[in-house]
């Protein structure tokens, strides 16, 4: 059995190999015929510029194809730049003559795919197998034996293991640190604008004052964020690799064009289109959670809340995020995630969204009320009798994935109180971004208006997209799994999880009931909360357990080893149950006098 | 505002420290040699098996104490001088107090086995317990246990963690049958069997043998002198009162040091709490000595009250307890003896994957319920400790079963099969009425 295992992990490894090695392999080549720009001026420029280069006809390695590509898109601009300051071309426009930074990030991205050549768009479905297919078997091979293991917790070796340990205290600041600045710095060479990322510093700068000088939380160091003794490696290996995936798949999609050309035909056989990054994007992200899935029901044989949650997010990952969207598309409707909520679905209410909705027919009008209808219907009402489980720990797609392959990381979720208070801040922060950004996108719909207390609504627009869209929910989000747990971007960032969490505090017959006086105060639930909620805190003191950023995912009444906690949902008596000095044994009534 | 000093840092201590702050300005010291700061005993195992860290196990953040103006003191008491209140630590130093509160914990027996001194022998209780496993462990061919009860098949499971071959020796014939019921006891026999963990039952340890160096390699049994060879023997026969040092010290001892219902010691302004306390007249169906957690902190508290001018009695209230015998949850409330006693009548369903039991016992005569096991099922504590408070008759606490299950949402219920079981022994004809669920619970609780 365990040789079975070895070699589904094995498998797994080769498959992220070759996956990886992909990236290498093939070439671009572009003849002067593959040329066909609308803009001739460009076109000339171009061609000029190519001259005594060798470009066009040669078979170059995709980095240097994108780099000699851009090098002489430059030189094309800048030629053009140069005729124009000699005075201005008859029967042009400046701004149509000259060829501007973002053209060329355009006209390079563009050409990259009709480019592309090589043993895998030739054999794409072979480099499917040996990926995605490899993968899933290994991962098959090592997940299925476990079916055979006694039915119980399994968490033997987590805080041995170099993958799941989680990092000092110091090494994880280290990534928090340098990821936040890097990505600021990159914002600001990537949309040219300096205002944004110094408005985010000074934001950042705020909300560390209130939690160190508001909160008081200056010299009450963490101890139980993070600090193993020694740091996981190959947590860091996992998660610099989920980083780096992360940023190409935003920021650098002309780099992963073999990959996109590998699920290529998977794309036709469901939409009829050709793939996109976000096409791999959801193909990964589907198998992902039904591989991992399938182990969620290896660990949990004895939990059936556990079993029919984690089938709950594979079915709704698989049909209404991936297939469902495909198959409107190949019915040539709107690509439409049904499950998909503003604010996390923050684009829901732009223009392009709403333009091509209302002009879908009937079918993209009911999506634009369903849309609007979960929002101010659907949440409260749902969330009210149950709590925010509903949607984050059984329907979302980020919660999907959390809970699927998140689950090994769980137990790295910071549960200092100084990360309680920066997670207030930060999340209802970011709520108030999005709410802000939509109001200033719906005022310019409907007004016109493009600017508002100075701010270009296009702008904040790119700001949000770029800095929370991408860089909080992508690539710390998801990245930082091995790093700082599975639910960094639910627990910091998430708008609706924000917006479900104040339903959820103060509207809903949710709660985690204790029991009595059974708690050991043994730490497991704390240690396992994905949410960093120091569940312990509570049950050993017979408290029931409401809080905004409980997901309801289970856990901590599943780890317990004496029967303690349970998630319930009941209309009655949530408020003195949660009462901080509700004792278990002694009342003041009790105390009599001598 | 008085010096409240407080020795020990285990639950008992700590709460202690908790309530005397939150009822009082009092000066707060608390001594310890153990660890800096107060863990989760009861966690130890979870840090062997890697679920969890050392950090993880310390209910409260290192600020915490800074915070609540409470006192650590990592060092170890001497001497203890009651005539002038003073405390005289290992470092050299000594302190008064006002009020003294012992929480000292407890001790792993040993009863006087050969070779129990050994290096690679050891129990299971403190911090140091715990690094002393850690160094064996390394390469560990296997460990041998000796005791049958909780300790023990946490060390048990604890090697089984690691993949290193386990035998437990266990006097009695069953495992812990001295308080579980045959048929619960039966069951965990076989659990532990089935995890692949060498079950001895009836046999004694003879002598732990030394492999030249000082070092325990090998166990003898008792009865059939056959020969263990192992790397690490765990003495988990139980544990006692932690107050060797204190003998002569004019305090009142027995087997704990001795407490009235105040939890004062015979010396005034002296109190001791936990573990090492020993009550001189327990709660009717409670012990004098009962190191569990839950009575620690009820002991904490009480004590806290009256230190702090708020006379309160030590009420542990109706028996409760539970545990995990490797996957197994346990949880009994009220009255379940090993063997039933006259006047008792027992009901027990157990399920077929021999992994979960309901046993409700109750009065022969006024049929008034008396207590619940439960074996791989959850019950709410407070629906329970109702029922048996109130004597409620065995039909309506079936009637309304429903309301004691505390399994998680979806999960099967079994009170059906408990109650055809009635029906079946009795000849009467209940039928379930309640069902799980929150509502009617806080209903009945309020009630």
């Amino acid at each position: 059995m365990k040789i079975i295992q070895n070699i589904g992990l094995l498998l797994v490894i080769l498959a992220i190999l070759i996956f990886t090695a992909m990236l290498g392999i093939g070439y671009n080549k572009m003849e002067i015929s593959d040329l066909n720009l609308e803009n001739e001026d460009h076109q000339t420029a171009i061609i000029e510029a190519a001259q005594g280069e060798a470009f066009f006809g040669e078979e170059l390695s995709s980095i240097a194809f994108i780099s000699k590509y851009k090098s002489i898109l430059k030189k094309a601009s800048n030629q053009l730049n140069e005729n124009w300051s000699n005075g201005p071309i008859k029967g042009k426009e400046e701004w149509t003559y000259k060829l501007q930074d973002w053209q060329i990030s355009k006209y390079v991205e563009s050409s990259i795919a009709s480019t592309a050549d090589g043993p895998v768009q030739r054999n794409p479905l072979l480099f499917l197998g040996l990926t995605f297919g490899l993968a899933i078997l290994g991962g098959l091979l090592y997940i299925i034996p476990l079916f055979n293991e006694h039915e119980g917790i399994k968490h033997n070796g987590i805080y041995h293991n170099p993958l799941t340990r989680g990092l000092k205290v110091n090494v994880r600041s280290l990534f928090l640190f340098g990821g936040f600045f890097a990505i600021l710095v990159w914002g600001f060479f990537k949309l040219q604008n300096l205002f944004w990322p110094l408005v985010t510093i000074a934001v950042a700068g705020i909300i560390t004052a209130l939690v160190f000088v508001k909160d008081k939380s200056k010299g009450q160091d963490p101890q139980r964020s993070a600090s193993p003794i020694d740091t996981g490696w190959l947590g860091i290996i996992a998660g610099t690799y989920l980083i780096g995936f992360y940023i190409l798949l935003y920021w650098a999609p002309s780099y992963i064009q073999n990959w996109i050309d590998m699920v290529d035909p998977v794309s036709r056989m469901l939409s009829g289109g050709e793939a996109s990054q976000w096409f791999l994007y959801g193909l990964m992200y589907s198998v992902i959670v039904l591989v991992m899935g399938i182990r969620m029901f290896t660990k949990y044989q004895h939990n059936k809340y556990q079993k029919v949650r984690t089938a709950s997010v594979i079915f709704f990952q698989l049909a209404f995020a991936f297939l469902i969207p495909e198959i409107l598309v190949r019915m040539n409707q709107p690509w439409f995630d049904f499950k998909n909520i503003w604010p996390l679905d923050y684009d829901f209410f732009y223009k392009y969204n709403l333009d091509n909705l209302m002009s879908s027919g009937g079918l993209g009008v009911f999506m634009l009320v369903w849309g609007i209808i979960l929002i101010i219907v659907g949440i409260p009402l749902m969330t009210y009798f149950m709590g925010k489980r509903w949607y984050c720990s059984w329907v979302c797609g980020c919660g999907g994935l959390a809970e699927t392959m998140g689950d090994p990381f769980r137990q790295l979720s910071d549960k200092s109180m100084r990360a309680w208070k920066y997670e207030r801040y930060i999340i209802h922060g970011v709520l108030a971004f999005a709410v802000i950004m939509t109001a200033m996108v719906l005022i310019h719909y409907f007004t016109g208006r493009s600017t508002l207390l100075g701010m270009n609504v296009e702008n904040v627009k790119s700001w949000y997209g770029f800095f929370i869209g991408a860089g909080f929910s992508g690539v710390v989000g998801t990245g930082f799994y091995p790093l700082m747990g599975n639910r960094v971007w639910c627990r910091f960032g998430c708008p609706l999880a924000a917006y479900l969490g104040i339903v959820q505090r103060f509207q809903s017959r949710f709660r985690i009931t204790t029991n009595g006086g059974q708690c050991i105060s043994c730490g497991n639930c704390s240690t396992y909360c994905e949410m960093g909620i120091d569940v312990r805190s509570y049950a050993q003191k017979g408290q029931d357990i409401v809080r905004s950023s409980c997901v309801g995912c289970g856990v901590c009444s599943a780890v317990c080893p004496r029967g303690v906690l349970r998630l319930e949902n009941g209309s009655g008596d949530v408020g003195t149950r949660t009462e901080e000095l509700r004792t278990i044994h002694i009342s003041e009534s009790e105390v009599g006098i001598l | 505002m008085k010096h409240i000093v407080i020795i020990g840092n285990g639950i008992s201590g700590i709460t202690t420290a908790r309530w005397v702050r939150k009822l009082s300005d009092h000066k707060i010291t608390v001594i310890s040699s153990e660890t800096d700061h107060f863990f989760s005993r009861t966690a130890l195992m979870y840090i062997y098996m890697g679920h969890m860290r050392y950090e993880d196990t310390k209910p409260y953040e290192d600020w915490f104490w800074d915070k609540n103006r409470i006192e650590l003191k990592k060092a170890h008491v001497n001497f203890i001088d009651f005539d002038q209140k003073q405390l005289q630590l290992d470092d050299g130093s000594s302190f008064s107090y006002d009020k003294l509160v012992l929480a000292l914990g407890s001790k792993s027996n040993k009863f006087g086995w050969p070779g129990q001194d050994l290096n690679g022998v050891g129990g299971l209780y403190h911090y140091q317990d715990l690094e002393q496993m850690e160094v064996y462990s390394n390469g560990l061919k296997r460990a041998v246990i000796v005791g049958g009860g909780l300790i023990g098949i946490e060390m048990a499971e604890m090697f089984h963690s690691r993949h290193i071959p386990v035998t437990m020796l266990v006097r009695e014939d069953s495992y812990w049958s001295n308080v579980l019921p045959s048929e619960e006891s039966k069951m965990i026999n076989n659990h532990i069997i089935k995890n692949g963990i060498d079950l001895r039952l009836g046999v004694n340890l003879g002598e732990i043998k030394d492999g030249g160096t000082g070092t325990a390699n090998a166990v003898v049994v008792k009865e059939s002198g056959e020969e263990i060879p192992c790397g690490y023997v765990g003495l988990t026969a139980g544990v006692s009162p932690n107050i060797g040092w204190l003998i002569e010290s004019g305090l009142d001892i027995g087997r704990g040091i001795k407490v009235n219902e105040y939890l004062e010691t015979n010396i005034a302004d002296v109190y001791a709490i936990g573990d090492c306390a020993e009550q001189q007249s327990p709660q009717p169906g409670r012990r004098p000595i009962e190191a569990i957690w839950y009575t620690g902190r009820i002991m904490g508290e009480t004590v806290a009250y009256n230190i702090c001018g708020k006379p309160v009695k030590y009420n542990p209230g109706l028996w409760f307890n539970s545990a995990k015998f490797i996957d197994i949850e346990y949880q009994v409330y009220g009255e379940v003896p090993a063997k039933i006693r006259d006047g008792m009548t027992t009901l027990f369903w157990k399920h077929h994957d021999n992994e979960k039991s309901i046993r409700i016992n109750y009065d022969t005569d006024s049929r008034a319920v008396l207590g619940f096991n439960l074996f791989g099922i959850r019950y709410r504590h407070e629906v329970c400790e109702k029922w048996i408070l109130e004597k409620t008759h065995i039909e309506e606490v079936l009637t309304h079963l429903g309301m004691a299950n505390f399994d998680p949402e979806f999960y099967k219920q079994y009170e059906q099969n408990l109650i055809d079981q009635y029906n079946e022994q009795t000849g009467s004809s209940v039928t379930l009425k309640t069902k799980r669920g929150l509502n009617k619970v806080l209903a009945f609780l309020k009630s």
